[in-house]
């Protein structure tokens, strides 16, 4: 099971190397994220989209809030 | 939406998987960098004054006057140890002349706004409210700045000159 994290977390690890991936719409991405994130919707999530994602390093998935 | 979306990647054989749960409302509430379109200059946080005085619930009124009248400014926030925000004192409390503790003169709960509110919103409640400024808070209380109205319209003149 993925690992829930908090945001003193997300700083500890995006700092030890850990990608982030904002699974928002792009229009939202695009709006505001965090810095470094790239994005890739949750609906486009497939075997394609998650290429540019490194599978030897961390990745922390986030959207908006608890939704 | 992350749970599902870190599910979906653990899915895809991905490994080192964490789901950053709070998401970037909560980011953006303790003050921290936001890129994209509305980026942090856009926000409150970034113009916040930082310098605005603060004391504790147990400081006696006497000093807490002098300090605030030398730091230039008329408002000054109530911290406890941890910089929470628990009061303000504002005109009327800092120009009377006696000695009580802050506790006894500030105003508590004061409203506050998070860091990641946009300018132009924070300037749209300042007027609706007939305020000059704002005490800017993380999300766990811990006060981070004031926001001065002619800040923000002055920031937002610039950046829509820019």
């Amino acid at each position: 099971m993925p690992t829930p994290i908090e945001r003193d977390d997300v700083q500890r690890l995006v700092a030890e190397g850990a990608q982030l991936v904002e699974v928002l719409p792009e229009a939202e991405y695009e709006d505001e994220h965090l810095p470094g994130a790239i994005n890739i919707p949750l609906k486009r999530l497939d075997h394609e989209t998650t290429r540019q994602i490194d599978r030897d390093r961390p990745v922390i998935a986030y959207c908006y809030d608890y939704q | 939406m992350s749970p599902r979306a870190a599910s979906r990647l653990e899915s895809l054989g991905f490994e080192q998987v964490y789901d950053y749960v709070a998401g970037k409302a909560d980011w953006g509430s303790f003050g921290l960098p936001i890129e994209g379109q509305r980026p942090s200059s856009t926000r409150v946080g970034a113009h916040a004054r930082a310098d605005v005085p603060a004391c504790g619930p147990h400081d006696r009124m006497l000093e807490v006057r002098e300090r605030v009248r030398a730091a230039g400014w008329d408002t000054c926030f109530v911290t406890n140890e941890e910089g929470i925000v628990l009061g303000r004192l504002g005109r009327a409390a800092l120009a009377g002349d006696d000695d009580v503790s802050v506790e006894e003169a500030m105003t508590p709960g004061p409203s506050t706004i998070r860091p990641s509110l946009e300018l132009e919103k924070a300037v749209e409640r300042m007027h609706a409210q007939k305020l000059t400024s704002l005490p800017v808070t993380r999300s766990d209380g811990v006060l981070l700045g004031v926001i001065r109205r002619e800040d923000a319209e002055q920031a937002l003149e610039l950046s829509a000159t820019a």
